[in-house]
């Protein structure tokens, strides 16, 4: 099971000595176009969790070929690029000019911006003609049924899911207005933990596609409950923010959690699931 | 950086309450006081996210830390007693450049947390002056004996003649007018952030005339690059 950070929450270049604690670094969202991003506030804590309304910020896709690409390369560290835009076309010719890299993650669900019009199934379509890279679809659990567009962009080409993105919310301040500026953001945190387990087991039982699971990931334990429901591998975000060496703890938590669980890799914990004892506990 | 691992666990030595402020006394640990003007992000006991703050005092084995109350996660920290533990990250961010020739060191409010450590570090007892919004927030004034203090509806800004160069920290309004009237005064700003570390894109202020990132580019900045949003909000 590898570790790698969700999309947006490290910037590799200014804490490379957290980046190489990963077994892999995600980038943050690439659209075709500069984007300077949200006004602040930009952020928010909840009660378990956080508010983040960014809006994507990010160089954008020439420069980030040009100046970031070459650099994140230099850290000796397998990168992911996140890619994002606002129809199916701008993903498609992002996912071309990629090379060189481990692999390309959708964002289909950034819930900061206005959706693509495209269908995620649509868009995964065009960017499986566009690369011959691995290509993971992000989804969101705000749809009522994840698993079937996990269906739909695995019959459109996806090599693999990541589960899930925030999801759409408002924080209020005491004199009862929105905290961020935006209105609303994306809810990150241990309040996501329990949805994103739900969509990492009814997509893995969807699909059988490799997964990348995330949503309130913190601790080693936590990274083993992932596994339990279907996930081949976890990404810590909002934890990174309070403790830069989540990744490193969380790989040396979760060899202990294997031992107290009894088995022996977590890919092994699936099997758990299954087992009489507690296949009514884990949803499929 | 010191991003690379898990914060340090800090032992605290004391809390004392000063005004209805409450300065938090931490061993020092493995931690350097680092520049003044630089922070720390500290943990609140009880919250997912840690909160930053500059450092307000460096004696021997120890630092202080001048916490306001005013959330859930400053009422955490104002609560901890001796003994408690928490995490502490840093020194992070750029702090304020020693080499002026005139110092004057201007704080409005909490904002005079980074300036006892400041004036230590220049050394020469530099002037200080001082605004509150009452007498009871002017108590912390006793941080700095010798400071020139007034409250509303006198303001600080009133008490910085020409000549000199100032290195202030305050709310906004405050930086702002410092600004307009000392074109090359250093700012220490404050803007919520999640991580201190340049992860979480939460605390981007404008700077230059774009959004960038306080944590990183800050919290102490030239007057002149924030000039601009200066003039925007007058």
């Amino acid at each position: 099971m590898r570790i790698l950070n969700a999309s947006g929450c490290l910037d590799a270049l200014a804490a490379p000595e957290v980046a190489k604690q990963l077994d892999a670094f995600v980038t943050k969202t690439v659209t075709p176009l500069p984007r300077e991003g949200s006004a602040p506030p930009r952020i928010a804590e909840t009660a378990h969790g956080m508010l983040n309304a960014i809006g994507l910020a990010n160089p954008g896709r020439e420069r980030f070929l040009a100046e970031h690409l070459p650099r994140l390369h230099d850290l000796g560290v397998p990168v992911w690029v996140s890619v994002g835009g606002f129809c199916a076309d701008d993903y498609a010719e992002s996912c071309s000019s990629l090379a060189g890299i481990e692999a390309i993650e959708l964002n289909l669900s950034c819930p900061n911006v206005d959706e693509a019009a495209d269908s995620a199934a649509e868009i995964v379509a065009v960017c499986r003609q566009a690369t011959e890279l691995p290509l993971y679809a992000k989804l969101s659990a705000a749809h009522p049924d994840v698993a079937e567009v996990a269906r739909a962009v695995a019959a459109a080409g996806a090599d693999g899911l990541s589960l899930i993105n925030t999801l759409r919310a408002t924080a209020l301040d005491r004199k009862l207005r929105p905290v961020l500026a935006r209105g609303s953001g994306g809810l990150s945190g241990p309040a996501l933990k329990p949805v994103a387990l739900h969509a990492v087991s009814v997509c893995h039982e969807a699909t059988g596609l490799p997964i990348v699971g995330m949503g309130g990931i913190q601790t080693g334990q936590d990274a083993l409950e992932f596994a339990t429901c279907g996930a081949t591998d976890v990404a810590l975000g909002t934890v990174l923010f309070a403790d830069p060496g989540a990744p490193a703890r969380a790989r040396a938590e979760l060899a202990a959690a294997c031992v107290d669980a009894g088995v022996v890799t977590p890919e092994d914990a699936r099997s758990l699931a299954k087992s009489p004892e507690t296949e009514r506990k884990v949803p499929a | 950086m010191p991003s690379s691992g898990s914060p340090s666990r800090l032992r605290v030595t004391g809390t004392e309450r000063v005004g209805p402020y409450t300065l938090l006394r931490l061993e020092r640990g493995d931690l350097e006081s680092g520049v003044p003007g630089q922070f720390f992000m500290l943990e609140a006991p009880g919250r997912l996210l840690p909160r930053p703050f500059s450092l307000c005092l460096a004696p021997s084995s120890e630092l202080a830390f001048l916490v306001d109350p005013i959330g859930p996660g400053t009422e955490a920290l104002c609560r901890l007693q001796a003994g408690d533990e928490i995490g502490v990250l840093g020194p992070l961010g750029n702090g304020y450049r020693l080499d002026v020739e005139r110092p004057l060191l201007a704080g409005g409010g909490i904002g005079i947390a980074p300036l006892p450590y400041l004036a230590e570090q220049l050394g020469g007892s530099p002037p200080v002056v001082l605004g509150f919004r009452n007498a009871e927030c002017a108590e912390v004034a006793a941080l700095l004996p010798g400071a020139d203090v007034v409250v509303d509806p006198v303001f600080v800004t009133e008490l910085i003649e020409p000549g000199f160069d100032v290195l202030a920290c305050g709310p906004e309004p405050m930086l702002h007018a410092v600004a307009a009237l000392c074109p090359t005064a250093q700012l220490a700003w404050e803007a919520p952030m999640a991580c201190g570390y340049g992860a979480c894109y939460g605390c981007v202020v404008e700077i230059d005339s774009a959004l960038k990132r306080l944590c990183l580019e800050g919290p102490v900045l030239d007057a002149a690059r924030v000039r601009a949003r200066a003039e925007a909000v007058a």
